[in-house]
C-alpha cells in the first residue's frame, strides 16, 4: 500500500507553525523564578510533536534539530536541569531556526545548513556545557521513516528452530495481548507446534476468567532469525516468563513435538510472580538509521487565502443549516395541500425561516471574524527582544485578546500596531534609573488592549512611560515649519502633531523605531481602512494611542431612521438617546450653525435632510422631528430626523468596492425588500455639518 | 470491518493514521486527546485503539488506563504510538494496559502491519 | 492548396482584427462598448441616492448582494434628462482595477441597439469635433452599415471623478 505522504504536509506545516507559536509564546512567559511544571511541558510537548511529524513526513534536518531542543526541555521538564535566561534565549533562538527551516521546506528551498548548525551547537553546548557530570550520550539522530532493520542482539543461532516456552503471567489478557494471536504470528514464520499446559488453571470456584493460567511450550521449525521471534513477545516480555532455545537436530528430527519436560513447566506455573528466571534473551533492538525514503513533495498551495476557523462555528453553522432543512419541510407540507386556515401555519413558518436565514447569515459572516490575538500575539517577543536590547525592563499587558475583528483588519492591523509598540518601548517607556529616579517602578508596562464600541473596534498602546511633552512638541512643530509660530492649538491638537508628516519626536534616530516610516503613514494606513487614531498623553504618567476601525464586513445592530421617504442606518451603539427638542433648548449662534442643551452639554444639531439635500423631507420644524443624540468616536451631535424605525441587524457592505468614499456615509447595507439603505458616519456627518 | 479509535494531538499524524487505516478499509473515528477519545469511547464500541502518549488535556497512558476501565475496553488491543522508546514510558504504559505500541518515526506500511497484527 | 491557405490565414487576420461592441443610443447618438466589458443588461429600477454627489450619479442599487452605483449616461456627457420608464435600459459595465479587483458600474442608457462587429482598422481616432459630448471617454468612431458609433472608453467611464481625490486623502 503506498501512500503519498506529500497530502498530509501542509497541515504539518501549519500545525508546526502553530507549535513554534506556542513554544515562544511560552518561553517569552517563563518566570525565571518560579518555573511552573506545566508551561515547560507545554513546550515540550510541541517540541515533541513537531519532532514526531518531521520525522514521519521525512524532515529528518528538522527532527534531528528538533531532538536536541527536546532533549534540553526534557530536562528541563523532569527538573533535572535549571530553566535559566541564557537557556530560554537559545530555545527561543532555535524556536527562530525552525520557523525559517520549516518555511524553507514549505517553499521548497533550500535550508541554510550554516545557520542550522550554529544554532544546534548553541543548542548542545547549552546542553553538555552547563551540566558538566551529565554527559550527554544522547543519539542525536532521529531514525527517518523506513523500515527499522533489526540487528541481531543474540549470538545465538539455530537453522533448525527454536523451543520457547512461554508461560505468561495471570495479567497478560489484560493488556489486550492475546496469546493466540501470537502463536499465528510464529505460525506464520514456520512449521509450528503446541502444547499447552493447563496445570496452572486452579480450581474452578477460584478460577478468574479474566485471568491467564495456561502456559506453552511452542517448537518452530525453519531457519528463522531470533529478532522474529523476539520482535513476537517484545509487547509481552515484562507479562511472561520466556525461554527461548534452539531447537537441537534430534528432537525436531522425533516427530516435531518436543517432550514437555514436567518439573521446568511446573516451576514456571509456580513462579509466575516471581522473576523471569529463564529469560534468556535480552531484546535489544537499535533502529539502523536506514537510508531517508523522503518522498518528492508536491509543490504545495502555497500563499493561498485560507483561514481556521474554531470548530465551534462550524457546528453552529451545520446547526443553522439543519433547523433551516426543516423549516424548508414544514414549508413544503403547508404548501402541498394550501388551504387558507393553515394561514397562520404558513406565517409562523415564514417567520422561523426568517429568523433562520438571519442566524445563518450572522454566522457566516461570523467566520471570517478572528480573534485580534493573531496580531497580539507576536508582541510578546517583540518586547522581549526589544527591552533587552534598550536595556529596559518592561511588561507587556494584554487585554481583550479574543476581540474578534474581520480577517482582512486583523491583517492589515499588524503593522501599525508594531510601529506604535516599538515607539511606546523606545520613547516612552525610561530607563530603569530614570523611572526609579521619577518614583515610578523600575519595570514599566506596555498595554495592549482591544475592545468593541459601536461598530468598531478599538484598540490601544498604553504605556506608563514619560508621556507626551507639550512644549517640547510645539517647539519641534515650529522648528519644522509645519505649524506657525503664533498658532493656537487645543492639547489634542498639540499631540496630533506627531501624526504630521516630517515631524519626529526622536532626538536621533534609533534602531529600534526609526525606521523611516513616520506616525504619518502609520494614521494614513489606519485611516485607509476607515478608522482613526487619537492620542492622549500625560508628561510623566504615559501615553495612550487608541485605533478605531470599522468592523468592516461584519453585522452591526443598526437603528433605521427615516429622512423624507429615504432610510438610513445608524450603528446602535452610537445611539445614546433620542428626544423631542423644543425651540426653547436651542441656541443658535450666528455662523456657527444650531446647539442645543442636554443636560450640562450643548450639542451640534445636525440637520440631515439639509446636509444630506434630502427634499422629500417632512419634518423642517425641530418640533416636527425628532433629534437622535450620538456619539461618534467622542464626537457628539444630536442628528435631525423625521422619525425612527425598526432596530435590525444589518450586514456592512462596502460603498468603495465599486462606488467611492462618501463622506458622512461609512458603508451601505441591504433591506428585506433588496433596496439599499446607507450606514450613517457620525464623525463625518459632524464634519459635514460644520462646512 | 473493524472500527479503530485514533489519537493525537497533532492534525498530520492523526489524519496520517486515520487515511492509512481508512485506506485499509477500517472504519476510523479520531480524537484530538485523551479527553476527546474517552467521551468518543464512551458512547461507541471500538475493536482498536491507537493513541499517542503526549497530549494535552489527557495523556495517552491515562488514557488507556481510563479505558480499560470501561466494561468494552476491557480486553481489546490498545496501541501507543510512541518516541519514547525509552523503557519507562513502555512499562508505564504496560501498567496501565496498554497492549503494545509503535515507535515513531514510522510509515503507513508498519502502522498497518501492526494494527493487521492486533486485529487478526 | 497554397493560395487556399492563405485565404483561410487573412480570414483568421480579419477575425482576430474583429472586435465586437454593444451599441446603445442616447438621444439621437449611438454609442459602443467592448462587448467584453459588459456584465449585463438590466432595466431601470430604483436606486438608493447618495448625497452631495454630482446628479448624473444617480445611486446605488443592490446587484446580487454587491453595492453597485449607477450613472446617467446622458446627464454624464450633457445631453440632458430623459423621464425613467420600464423600458429604460441600465448596461452594467465592469472592468479590472489595478490591483486585480473588479469594479462594476451600471450606465443609463435610452437603448440597445446590436451588437456590432468593428475591425480594428477601420475605428477612427476621436477627432475633436465640437459636440457636446466631451470627448475625453470617447476611444475612436466606427463606422457600423453608415452609421457613426462613438466606441467608449469603459475604464475612464468608471473612473468617477472624485476617485482619485479620494486616494490621495
Amino acid at each position: 500500500m503506498s501512500i503519498d505522504m506529500a497530502q498530509f504536509h501542509q497541515v504539518f506545516f501549519e500545525e508546526s507553525f502553530e507549535g513554534l507559536d506556542i513554544m515562544e509564546t511560552g518561553l517569552l512567559n517563563l518566570d525565571m523564578g518560579d518555573v511552573d511544571a506545566e508551561d515547560i511541558n507545554t513546550i515540550f510537548r510541541a517540541a515533541h510533536s513537531i519532532k514526531g511529524g518531521s520525522g514521519t513526513f521525512g524532515f529528518t534536518a528538522v527532527s534531528d534539530f528538533t531532538h536536541v531542543m527536546e532533549t534540553l526541555l526534557d530536562e528541563m521538564r523532569d527538573g533535572r536541569r535549571q530553566v535559566t535566561q541564557p537557556a530560554v534565549d537559545v530555545l527561543l533562538g532555535s524556536v527562530d531556526c525552525l520557523r525559517e527551516m520549516l518555511t524553507a521546506i514549505q517553499d521548497e528551498q533550500e535550508i541554510d545548513v550554516p545557520s542550522v548548525t550554529e544554532y544546534k551547537k548553541a543548542l548542545e553546548i547549552e546542553l553538555n556545557g552547563n551540566q558538566v557530570n551529565e554527559a550527554s550520550p544522547e543519539n542525536n539522530s532521529v531514525a527517518p521513516p523506513g523500515e527499522p532493520v533489526l540487528e541481531l542482539g543474540s549470538e545465538k543461532e539455530s537453522e533448525g528452530g527454536w523451543r520457547i516456552a512461554f508461560s505468561p503471567h495471570t495479567n497478560l489478557l489484560k493488556t489486550g495481548n492475546d496469546p493466540v494471536r501470537m502463536f499465528r504470528e510464529l505460525a506464520s514464520l514456520g512449521e509450528l507446534a503446541v502444547t499447552v499446559d493447563f496445570q496452572g488453571v486452579p480450581d474452578f470456584y477460584d478460577l478468574d476468567p479474566e485471568e491467564c493460567h495456561l502456559s506453552w511450550n511452542l517448537d518452530i521449525a525453519g531457519d528463522i532469525p531470533i529478532s522474529e521471534i523476539n520482535d513476537i513477545f517484545d509487547w509481552v516480555e515484562d507479562d511472561c516468563d520466556l525461554a527461548i532455545q534452539p531447537l537441537d537436530e534430534r528432537s525436531q528430527n522425533d516427530n516435531g513435538i518436543a517432550p514437555i519436560e514436567e518439573s521446568s513447566v511446573k516451576e514456571n506455573a509456580n513462579q509466575q510472580s516471581s522473576e523471569p528466571k529463564t529469560k534468556t534473551e535480552v531484546v535489544n533492538k537499535p533502529v539502523k538509521p536506514a537510508a531517508s525514503k523522503k518522498q518528492p513533495a508536491k509543490p504545495a498551495a502555497k500563499g493561498s487565502s485560507s483561514i481556521r476557523v474554531d470548530t465551534s462555528k462550524i457546528d453552529t453553522l451545520i446547526n443553522m443549516v439543519g433547523e433551516l432543512v426543516i423549516t424548508q419541510s414544514m414549508l413544503g407540507l403547508v404548501g402541498e395541500n394550501f388551504e387558507l386556515n393553515k394561514l397562520d401555519q404558513l406565517k409562523n413558518g415564514l417567520s422561523q425561516l426568517e429568523r433562520h436565514t438571519r442566524e445563518l447569515q450572522e454566522s457566516v459572516m461570523n467566520i471570517r471574524m478572528l480573534p485580534i490575538s493573531f496580531v497580539f500575539s507576536r508582541f510578546p517577543r517583540l518586547v522581549h527582544d526589544l527591552s533587552t536590547k534598550l536595556d529596559k525592563k518592561i511588561e507587556l499587558v494584554m487585554v481583550g485578546e479574543h476581540t474578534e475583528v474581520d480577517k482582512t483588519v486583523v491583517e492589515l492591523l499588524s503593522d501599525p500596531l508594531v510601529h506604535l509598540v516599538r515607539n511606546s518601548l523606545d520613547h516612552g517607556i525610561e530607563m530603569p534609573a530614570d523611572r526609579v529616579a521619577a518614583g515610578k517602578p523600575e519595570t514599566g508596562t506596555i498595554t495592549l488592549e482591544a475592545y468593541h464600541r459601536g461598530g468598531n473596534i478599538v484598540i490601544e498602546v498604553r504605556d506608563d512611560g514619560k508621556g507626551l511633552n507639550k512644549d517640547m512638541l510645539r517647539a519641534k512643530a515650529i522648528e519644522k515649519g509645519l505649524i506657525d509660530e503664533d498658532s493656537i492649538l487645543t492639547d489634542k491638537q498639540t499631540y496630533e502633531l506627531i501624526f504630521m508628516a516630517g515631524f519626529s519626536t526622536a532626538e536621533k534616530l534609533t534602531d529600534v523605531s526609526g525606521r523611516g516610516v513616520g506616525m504619518d503613514v502609520v494614521r494614513r494606513n489606519i485611516q485607509s481602512l476607515g478608522g482613526n487614531i487619537e492620542i492622549i498623553s500625560e508628561l510623566g504618567k504615559g501615553s495612550t494611542i487608541a485605533i478605531h476601525l470599522p468592523l468592516t464586513l461584519a453585522i452591526m445592530d443598526g437603528q433605521s431612521i427615516a429622512v423624507g421617504d429615504e432610510r438610513f442606518i445608524v450603528p446602535l451603539g452610537a445611539i445614546i438617546e433620542s428626544i423631542n427638542v423644543n425651540e426653547t433648548m436651542v441656541n443658535r449662534v450666528a455662523g456657527k450653525g444650531e446647539t442645543f442643551r442636554l443636560r450640562n452639554e450643548y450639542l451640534p444639531i445636525v440637520r440631515m435632510h439639509e446636509i444630506f439635500d434630502v427634499k422629500t423631507v417632512q419634518a423642517t420644524k425641530l418640533t416636527e422631528g425628532l433629534v437622535v443624540v450620538v456619539d461618534g468616536q467622542g464626537m457628539r451631535c444630536g442628528l435631525f430626523i423625521d422619525d425612527l424605525l425598526g432596530q435590525q441587524q444589518v450586514v456592512i457592505k462596502s460603498l468603495e468596492a465599486n462606488y467611492r468614499k462618501v463622506e458622512g456615509v461609512s458603508g451601505a447595507t441591504i433591506l428585506g425588500d433588496g433596496s439599499v439603505a446607507l450606514i450613517l458616519d457620525i464623525p463625518g456627518l459632524v464634519r459635514l455639518s460644520n462646512q | 470491518m473493524a472500527s479503530i479509535l485514533a489519537v493525537d494531538d497533532s492534525a498530520s499524524m492523526r489524519q496520517m493514521v486515520s487515511f492509512t487505516l481508512k485506506g485499509a478499509g477500517y472504519t476510523v473515528v479520531e480524537a484530538v486527546d485523551g479527553v476527546d477519545a474517552l467521551n468518543k469511547a464512551k458512547t461507541q464500541k471500538f475493536d482498536c485503539v491507537v493513541t499517542d502518549v503526549n497530549m494535552p488535556n489527557k495523556d495517552g497512558i491515562t488514557l488507556i488506563k481510563d479505558l480499560r476501565a470501561l466494561p468494552d475496553f476491557k480486553f481489546i488491543p490498545m496501541l501507543m504510538l510512541t518516541t519514547e522508546s525509552g523503557m519507562d514510558k513502555k512499562q508505564a504504559g504496560k501498567a496501565a494496559g496498554a497492549t503494545g505500541w509503535i515507535v515513531k518515526p514510522f510509515n503507513p506500511d508498519q502502522l498497518l502491519k501492526t494494527i493487521k497484527k492486533v486485529l487478526g | 492548396m497554397a493560395e487556399q491557405a492563405e485565404q483561410v490565414e487573412t480570414e483568421e487576420k480579419k477575425l482576430e482584427n474583429l472586435v465586437q461592441f454593444l451599441s446603445f443610443t442616447l438621444g439621437d447618438e449611438e454609442y459602443g462598448v467592448d462587448i467584453l466589458r459588459v456584465q449585463e443588461i438590466r432595466s431601470w429600477e430604483p436606486v438608493s441616492r447618495i448625497p452631495n454627489v454630482p446628479s448624473y450619479e444617480k445611486g446605488v442599487v443592490n446587484l446580487r448582494g454587491a453595492i453597485v452605483p449607477i450613472i446617467d449616461l446622458r446627464e454624464r456627457f450633457g445631453l440632458g434628462h430623459l423621464e425613467y420608464s420600464p423600458l429604460t435600459v441600465v448596461v452594467v459595465l465592469q472592468m479590472q482595477t489595478a490591483e486585480g479587483k473588479t469594479r462594476v458600474m451600471g450606465v443609463v442608457v435610452d437603448s440597445v441597439s446590436d451588437v456590432v462587429d468593428v475591425d480594428k482598422k477601420t475605428i477612427q481616432d476621436a477627432p475633436n469635433f465640437g459636440t457636446k459630448v466631451s470627448t475625453e471617454f470617447i476611444n475612436g468612431l466606427a463606422s457600423v452599415d453608415g452609421r457613426m458609433v462613438m466606441l467608449l472608453d469603459v475604464e475612464k467611464l468608471l473612473k468617477l471623478d472624485g476617485l482619485d481625490d479620494d486616494d490621495e486623502n
